[in-house]
């Protein structure tokens, strides 16, 4: 088992827009990007965001070798409940992802 | 008459980020037709829009906007600015131009200045509601009449049909309300007849100035539109853009990397080519542009929901930090036993553990026992002295609550005197939604100013 951070260049999560979160993990190489394709499952991706699956949007590009995440916030971006303004920290849960 | 090819430079990815001078003296030599910057978004939180205030200090702003303004009468062009002050209210424009006229009399400079407020107001907002003409994004909240009457501000991102009227008044400097961030850059093209689809693509890749290219910081980068497609060049002599620079911005702060709505429209890159052109620079063609009727403006507004105050406490005891969550449930019981019964009974309590899960909450996979954790509270009332009365009530708890009744009184510790602290108002965004409009041509108006 290793994380998806031994196979990834940079993976970064953003606001886009007050309403939705987007990921972007840029892998080192094409096998790793293959390999992520076939690895990361919609599932698996849910799971670490509770989130129902079918609020997940996924993009896989392979000229970047980008997979690329989006799904829409629990609390709106600066709600009461809000605690990452930009969406930063989610990519932390992606980079400790057991492949 | 029309032109064969538009140069737009763009100084940074907004104002108030940090740009190259060099770079931008370099970018002036390319004679561009129009100097373009963005000046803000809903990036910063709903508080800028709420208050219609913005993010960054008036010293800083006349700072970086007088450098903008020289190089304006250098190069000859007009200078336009979007989504003035962070927010794009008609407040945040007024703050603008109180700048630029305070900048133009320092510099005995005779300027004529055109500003195009976009707020909308409830009147108008209510009567698109009840004929349905106002309609959700998705993960759009839902809305109602009581929504839109509480919103402190309500403004619309203007389109290119906007902004191209703002710049053929021919005015000196432009100062636009909120707008898409790209609006700004594709109207002059578009307005010149070039390719539609190019015109809106090369503004989402210049939207954040350099972030395009290998050196973000560099800020300055020249597009260059013509009738089949567009050229990205740096302006900063040490920064490239490449095929692969340029395609991964359309994946920032986008939720589809592929489809930019926009308004009376959407743009589709699935098919744009990337090539290499020149040593620095990189050539996109092969987008396309797609009408929509009706024509739409989405719209922002935000709403006060109350006022909070803060009091952070720090837990240094080993045995506290343990059972740190059994603590916070203690405080809970204490203080809604407190305001039951009280003026105070609705204010809302949250207790968030710094150094345990104050990030991600219930999303942390990671339990680790730091050798310290912070406990913030935060107190939500309907006014600013409730949230202050609730935080003082809790004060004495934050101190000395103990786990145990019979174990010697502990004390934690307080960085501050007053340990509370009063953040002002939360406001919240609500809409993530567009506005069908009958004449996109005369939505706003534009206002006449000289120096």
């Amino acid at each position: 088992m290793k994380t998806l951070s031994k196979i990834t260049k940079n993976i970064r999560s953003k606001n886009a827009g007050p309403f939705w979160v987007t990921v972007d993990l840029f892998f080192k190489d094409n096998n790793s990007f293959f390999y992520a394709c076939e690895n990361i499952s919609n599932e698996k991706v849910s799971n670490i965001l509770k989130i129902k699956k079918n609020q997940l949007k996924r993009f896989e590009i392979e000229n970047l070798k980008v997979i690329k995440f989006s799904f829409p916030r629990k609390n709106i971006q600066g709600s009461r409940l809000d605690r990452d303004m930009h969406g930063a920290s989610f990519a932390i849960l992606f980079e400790q992802l057991l492949l | 008459m029309n032109k064969k090819t538009i140069k737009i430079l763009v100084p940074a990815g907004a104002l108030g980020m940090p740009f190259d001078k060099n770079a931008l003296i370099n970018g002036i030599k390319q004679k561009p037709d129009l100097i373009a910057i963005d000046g803000g978004s809903t990036d910063s939180g709903p508080y800028y829009l709420g208050s219609g205030k913005s993010k960054y200090s008036y010293s800083a702003t006349k700072k970086d906007w007088s450098i903008l303004m020289n190089m304006r009468s250098k190069a000859k062009v007009p200078l336009l600015i979007g989504t003035a002050g962070t927010c794009g209210t008609k407040s945040s424009v007024e703050w603008m131009l109180k700048i630029t006229n305070e900048i133009a009399k320092e510099n005995k400079e005779k300027l004529k200045i055109v500003t195009l407020k976009t707020d909308l107001s409830k009147e108008f907002l209510l009567k698109k509601f009840k004929s349905g003409k106002i309609k959700p994004l998705e993960g759009a909240p839902k809305i109602n009449e009581d929504i839109i009457n509480n919103c402190s501000n309500i403004v619309a991102l203007a389109g290119a049909e906007q902004i191209q009227k703002a710049i053929n008044s021919k005015a000196d400097i432009i100062i636009a309300g909120r707008s898409t961030d790209t609006a700004i850059i594709s109207a002059l093209p578009i307005y010149h007849g070039l390719n539609v689809a190019s015109a809106w693509h090369g503004a989402k890749i210049a939207e954040c100035g350099a972030l395009a290219t290998n050196n973000p910081n560099s800020g300055v980068i020249l597009l260059e539109f013509d009738k089949n497609g567009f050229t990205i060049t740096p302006m900063c002599k040490k920064t490239k853009a490449t095929p692969q620079t340029v395609f991964a911005h359309m994946l920032y702060e986008n939720v589809d990397p592929y489809i930019l709505l926009e308004p009376g429209g959407y743009l589709d890159v699935t098919n744009a080519k990337y090539i290499k052109h020149k040593q620095n620079s990189v050539r996109v063609e092969g987008s396309k542009w797609y009408n929509k009727k009706p024509y739409t403006l989405k719209i922002e507004g935000a709403r006060l929901v109350g006022f909070q105050t803060i009091s952070i406490v720090l837990i240094r005891d080993p045995k506290y930090i343990e059972s740190i969550d059994k603590w916070i449930g203690k405080l809970k019981n204490s203080f809604y036993r407190k305001i039951k019964k009280s003026i105070l009974v609705d204010v809302q309590l949250e207790l968030r553990k710094i150094g345990k899960d104050a990030t991600l909450g219930n999303l942390e996979p990671i339990s680790i026992n730091n050798n310290e954790v912070a406990v913030m509270a935060i107190f939500t009332a309907n006014s600013q002295e409730k949230a202050n009365d609730s935080a003082k009530l809790l004060n004495p708890d934050l101190l000395h609550l103990p786990l145990k009744k019979n174990e010697p009184m502990p004390t934690f510790s307080f960085p501050f005197s007053p340990p509370e602290i009063d953040k002002g108002p939360l406001f919240e965004f609500c809409f993530h939604h567009v506005i069908e409009i009958d004449n996109p041509k005369n939505i706003f108006n534009l206002e006449f100013h000289t120096t």
